[in-house]
């Protein structure tokens, strides 16, 4: 017996696939021309898999993905020894590392980071080309253009991060390896080096807009789902007859909190707490280094390191200043 | 409904993957800083309950007679300790054989035919050894304090002393335009199976390369900042993780969690951890490098180096060896003089 669940919808209604609005003859022929349904997608989202659309951009933007992909795969195939089962089992450590400090911003033997620029140009080009698609596609169907610029947020933290931030500094070696452990391992040393992060204004905004985006999401998750029972998930009802649904998911919240956002508006805060959270974020990074050394010593500069009691009874001294250290 | 129970065993199956890297509650938390700073340090009870039997010392030896000839004028080739009488020397012997080599015995240094024979090259590492510990003892106070050591801080009943380190052999890496490791993104225990810079004691332990990378200035000065990178910071913080796992502590055990760099707000023992690194330095460089032709090639490194000292030779994942256990008490022989210099009787060639 077939039941209605919130989060996976489990009853599937199997029509012929939608190819989607027909916009000129050029468009329609980028688009690939065999929509399926497939029953596991439809648990998890809409069961129609298609048309994709691919065009130039998009071709090139794979390309150069795959080029990117392929360098950084293939210095990694060969740490291992071509060794399928090492490449598994060390995967997480594997990584293509920037050159080292002296070859600033020259470009550096393949061997010592040399991949590393030409697998970063190829990634961003890639990158950069596939935001072109996201923004010629929502013209395509007139839409508005939130999603790329969303995207170019998030471009703006990778770019700060791996182009403009070495520039600044005058060294590639600033930029982050390709790898799991060791892009972790880099963010911890880059705190570490400029004395620790968490005294970075703009790292403490870019903080409250990721925790804040999570909970925006559970609230904004959580009030769809509790009221989807009354239809509150499904938008055309909702635009015709705002009724039951949203009436209740609003008075919730101006009970439990006095205040709510409204149907539309709850995207607005959703949309710009996720935007401003690398856009912020990029701002922490291009500063550290650039313009601030150390986050700490600045803000007890700027009176925003609280004092603490000493703990141990007297201070610690830095032994290499005490007389006839060795 | 069978779709289901696929679902349950595959998701069972990817929690127990994700979860089969962690260590299983309950760990205990010890407050050592303010409130409300992070400063903790973290212990895994199972882990300290399996070094239980590690850091218990071996049973004290009755105590010698000090008194009658000294073994230098009764003994012969006896280069060091020839001022302890008779009994203390024999006393102190029988304790090499108890921590060094409880299997093979005396043969295992000494000719049994010819005991002040030189031929065997144990004998004469044991010797150099022997002045390394008299040294260490007297010299290095400020890390070892009264607490001192023994030979047993490091050989723990075994001729070569479990945690020692050789320089790694890059013939092995790629030559290739591709695949270099650069010296680190290895799972390798000497950095705690990080992926940082794997090879932190030749830079620390016996060259004396920087190690501090954070700025002392709030703002940079000059065009490179303080001089410092990023990727030398990964390299400190390669040799910080083999500090960490050596002692078995977490960060916060030497350093404030607000600023890895103050000084006035960390807590005193990165003051003896930094005194160690420098004493660790020394005797790689003044005692054991030098005993290199000394040691036959099964001894050596993959590079023909020697065996080397870091942290974890004598702490083995302990914050103090042995736990702090005042050993060396019961061997005054061992104390060194107020402090001796580096090269003494056997001279510092080690030949």
């Amino acid at each position: 017996m077939a039941d209605y669940q919130n989060l996976f919808t489990q009853v599937q209604a199997v029509t012929h696939p939608h190819l989607g609005v027909a916009i000129d003859p050029r468009d329609m022929r980028e688009r690939t021309r065999s929509p399926s349904l497939r029953h596991l997608a439809g648990r998890l989202g809409n069961a129609q898999i298609g048309p994709l659309y691919l065009g130039w951009v998009g071709l090139a933007s794979a390309i150069c993905f795959l080029v990117a992909f392929t360098i950084v795969g293939w210095n990694m195939l060969v740490q291992v020894n071509y060794d399928p089962i090492q490449f598994v089992r060390q995967l997480f450590w594997l990584s293509l590392d920037p050159p080292p400090p002296e070859y600033g911003l020259k470009l550096a033997p393949l061997r010592q980071g040399g991949w590393w620029n030409i697998a970063g140009f190829f990634l961003t080009v890639s990158i950069l080309l596939w935001w072109v698609r996201v923004y010629r596609r929502a013209r395509a169907l007139n839409m508005g253009t939130h999603v790329a610029w969303a995207f170019a947020a998030a471009i703006w933290l990778f770019l700060v991060l791996g182009f403009f931030r070495p520039i600044l500094m005058g060294s590639w070696s600033e930029g982050v390896p390709f790898g799991i452990f060791s892009h972790l391992d880099w963010t911890a040393a880059f705190s570490i080096r400029y004395g620790n992060l968490f005294y970075n204004p703009f790292h403490m905004l870019s903080i409250v807009f990721l925790y804040g985006s999570a909970l925006l999401f559970a609230m904004h998750g959580g009030t769809i789902l509790a009221v989807s029972r009354y239809g509150g998930d499904r938008e055309i009802e909702q635009i015709v007859d705002r009724g039951s649904a949203s009436e209740r998911a609003a008075l919730f919240w101006r009970w439990t909190m006095g205040f709510n956002a409204t149907m539309e508006s709850v995207h607005r805060w959703a949309w710009w707490f996720a935007v401003l959270c690398p856009l912020t974020g990029g701002i922490g990074i291009l500063l550290t280094g650039t313009v601030v050394d150390n986050w700490y010593l600045w803000g007890i500069k700027h009176g925003i390191v609280p004092p603490y009691p000493d703990m141990w009874g007297a201070p610690t001294v830095d032994p290499s200043v005490l007389q006839g250290a060795k | 409904m069978n779709l289901k129970r696929l679902q349950a065993v595959t998701l069972l199956a990817l929690a127990g993957l994700i979860l089969s890297g962690c260590e299983r509650p309950p760990i205990d938390t010890v407050q050592v800083g303010f409130r409300g700073t992070g400063m903790e340090l973290v212990y895994n009870p199972r882990t300290l309950a399996d070094q239980q039997a590690l850091n218990t010392p071996p049973a004290a030896l009755p105590e010698a007679d000090k008194s009658g000839p000294r073994a230098g004028a009764v003994y012969k080739n006896v280069k060091v300790l020839g001022n302890l009488s008779v009994g203390e020397f024999n006393r102190l012997m029988v304790g090499y054989t108890q921590w060094i080599a409880p299997e093979q015995g005396c043969g295992y240094c000494h000719n049994v035919n010819n005991f002040a024979d030189d031929s065997l090259y144990t004998k004469v590492v044991a010797r150099r050894m022997t002045e390394m510990t008299l040294h260490l003892n007297a010299t290095w106070k400020n890390h070892v304090a009264e607490t001192g050591v023994t030979c047993y801080s490091c050989h723990r009943g075994q001729p070569v002393p479990g945690k020692v380190w050789f320089k790694p052999d890059e013939s092995k890496l790629a030559k290739g335009l591709l695949g270099q490791r650069n010296g680190q993104n290895a799972p390798a225990p000497s950095v705690a199976y990080s992926s940082l810079p794997n090879d932190p004691f030749s830079a620390y332990l016996l060259k004396d390369n920087r190690i501090r990378q954070i700025s002392q200035t709030a703002l940079p000065q000059g065009i490179n900042g303080n001089g410092s990178s990023t990727q030398a910071t990964e390299a400190t913080y390669g040799f910080m993780m083999h500090m960490s796992d050596s002692l078995g502590v977490n960060c916060a055990y030497c350093h404030n969690t607000r600023n890895f760099s103050n000084w006035q707000e960390s807590p005193p023992q990165r003051a003896v951890a930094w005194h160690g690194i420098r004493m660790v330095r020394e005797l790689n460089n003044e005692f054991v490098e030098p005993l290199t032709k000394t040691f036959p090639a099964n001894r050596l490194g993959p590079t023909g180096d020697v065996a080397k000292i870091n942290c974890a030779t004598c702490h083995q994942g302990a914050y103090k060896p042995l736990w702090g256990e005042q050993m060396a008490k019961n061997w005054p022989e061992l104390r060194g003089g107020s402090s001796r210099p580096i090269k003494t009787a056997a001279g510092g060639s080690g030949q």
